[in-house]
């Protein structure tokens, strides 16, 4: 985060620039991710709404090096990341996905500090850093830190995720249907502390999901992909108000029949 | 039966000495070597399948004819011995641990490539650690067979329980037959028991 950004607003470089980005598997013919051009700026918070297949975690995962564009490209602050070591490139953005995959064998402060110690922070900044990123997701860090991922919940895991993704504070934070696989209150409470813990950042969140809620409640912006294609790219309100063709329609149509599903039923 | 391992205890003490140095030395070698190929296994796939095959064709061989065609390149006694028990050991080492490097689950690689580590670090600092447990399976199978196959090897002069066996064999000494499978039997059931108590306690030691 560079400081003429913060006191400007958004005269800095984007955060996340996607130019002409296609992928293809060469497996398939088909493009899972089609001429994506997006500009996402510092701070917000994006969620890339879509159904499996639409391409949605592809681009996400483009965006740190897991997966290569085929065509176009990807500039970060202003930096072409082609052009940027992964592995050095990963270290500055935070990366959470559905399956969680702590290291079993490591405690829970081992695990968070795992980016700290590949920074070779010393001990005493890590140990603090741990302490704090556990507060920050709700977890006491003397029950917690000695504990291995088996003893914790899904929901508890998820945190654990979360707090090793944000370890180092990155700018950025990639995260993959991180509440995908919790159930419905887990799922709510992460959403409202992820708001918060962005609310009290100028981190730029990309977020995939496949829940229409979850997307619309989450996203200051919402990108809607389908077939590897973006259909829109607004703020939920505009969404609703003018969706941009048929797809994105039948998509808050079924949301809003859902909606009267529960009304019924009441 | 019991008179004879009163009577007699230097001899079949020496035998399992020399079999324990046998056991000793095939396995210490034995790792460095499994080290040294599973760096290079590590560079590719294919890489990996040939080796693989190509240890499993030696490991198919029957001890007593591998031992004999090496008479000739390296002569009788505990060197060729030694060199024929490493290589096939090789076969078990090398399949345990490809296997206990590959089968980490996928999101954990995932993770740990997206966090920043590198192909080295996820090596040294997840995928050995999540693999001990397959990897001490190996070791233990390797030195069970190893003290199996040193037995035979007293067919060759190389020393060891096998020398009872093959004594008693020859002049018909049901005591010795007796004994030498007896020592033999025992220490491989031994060695195995050690290590699967070594191996739970590795277990308890990823807080599982």
């Amino acid at each position: 985060m560079n400081p003429s950004n913060k006191r400007n607003g958004n005269m800095g470089p984007p955060a996340i620039e996607f130019h002409h980005v296609c992928k293809t598997y060469s497996k398939f013919d088909e493009y899972a991710v089609n001429d994506v051009n997006l500009s996402i700026e510092e701070g917000e918070f994006i969620t890339i709404l879509g159904s499996s297949g639409s391409g949605k975690t592809t681009l996400l995962k483009m965006v740190n090096r897991l997966y290569e564009p085929s065509q176009g490209n990807i500039q970060v602050f202003g930096e072409d990341i082609a052009a940027i070591d992964p592995v050095m490139l990963r270290r500055k953005i935070g990366y959470v996905i559905q399956q969680v995959g702590l290291f079993p064998h490591m405690t829970i402060a081992k695990n968070i500090a795992t980016v700290p110690r590949l920074l070779k922070w010393d001990k005493e900044k890590t140990e603090q850093r741990v302490s704090e990123l556990l507060h920050l997701v709700g977890l006491d860090p003397r029950t917690y830190e000695h504990r291995y991922p088996s003893q914790l919940s899904g929901g508890q895991q998820q945190r654990i995720g979360l707090a090793r993704a944000l370890a180092t504070n990155p700018a950025i934070m990639l995260l993959d249907e991180p509440f995908g696989a919790l159930d419905a209150i887990t799922r709510l409470h992460l959403q409202d502390e992820l708001l918060k813990i962005h609310g009290g950042s100028n981190k730029t969140f990309l977020f995939v999901t496949h829940d229409i809620n979850e997307a619309f409640k989450l996203g200051t912006r919402v990108i809607i992909m389908n077939q590897g294609k973006v259909c829109q790219f607004d703020t939920p309100k505009e969404i609703v108000k003018h969706p941009a063709d048929e797809f994105v329609a039948s998509l808050i149509q079924s949301s809003r029949e859902q909606e009267r599903f529960w009304e019924d039923l009441e | 039966m019991i008179d004879y391992a009163i009577k007699h205890p230097d001899k079949w003490g020496n035998a399992l000495l020399e079999h324990l140095e046998i056991l000793f030395i095939t396995m210490v070698i034995s790792i460095i070597v499994a080290v040294l190929l599973t760096i290079v296994v590590l560079t590719s796939e294919w890489v990996s399948r040939v080796f693989i095959y190509v240890f499993s064709i030696l490991y198919s061989i029957p001890s007593l004819a591998l031992f004999t065609i090496m008479i000739p390149v390296t002569g009788l006694g505990t060197t060729t011995a030694i060199i024929v028990l490493i290589l096939y050991n090789q076969y078990i080492l090398l399949r345990h641990v490809i296997a206990g490097l590959n089968h980490v689950d996928q999101p954990i690689i995932e993770a740990a490539t997206g966090l920043g580590m590198s192909r080295l670090q996820i090596l040294i600092q997840i995928r050995t650690p999540l693999a001990i447990q397959t990897l001490f399976t190996g070791l233990r199978l390797a030195s069970v067979s190893t003290i199996g196959m040193a037995t035979i090897a007293a067919f060759i002069n190389a020393g060891g329980l096998g020398t009872i066996l093959y004594d008693g064999l020859r002049t018909m000494n049901i005591d010795k037959i007796l004994w030498g499978s007896i020592l033999s039997a025992g220490l491989a059931l031994a060695t195995n028991a050690l290590f699967i108590q070594l191996e739970k306690r590795i277990y308890i030691g990823t807080g599982r």
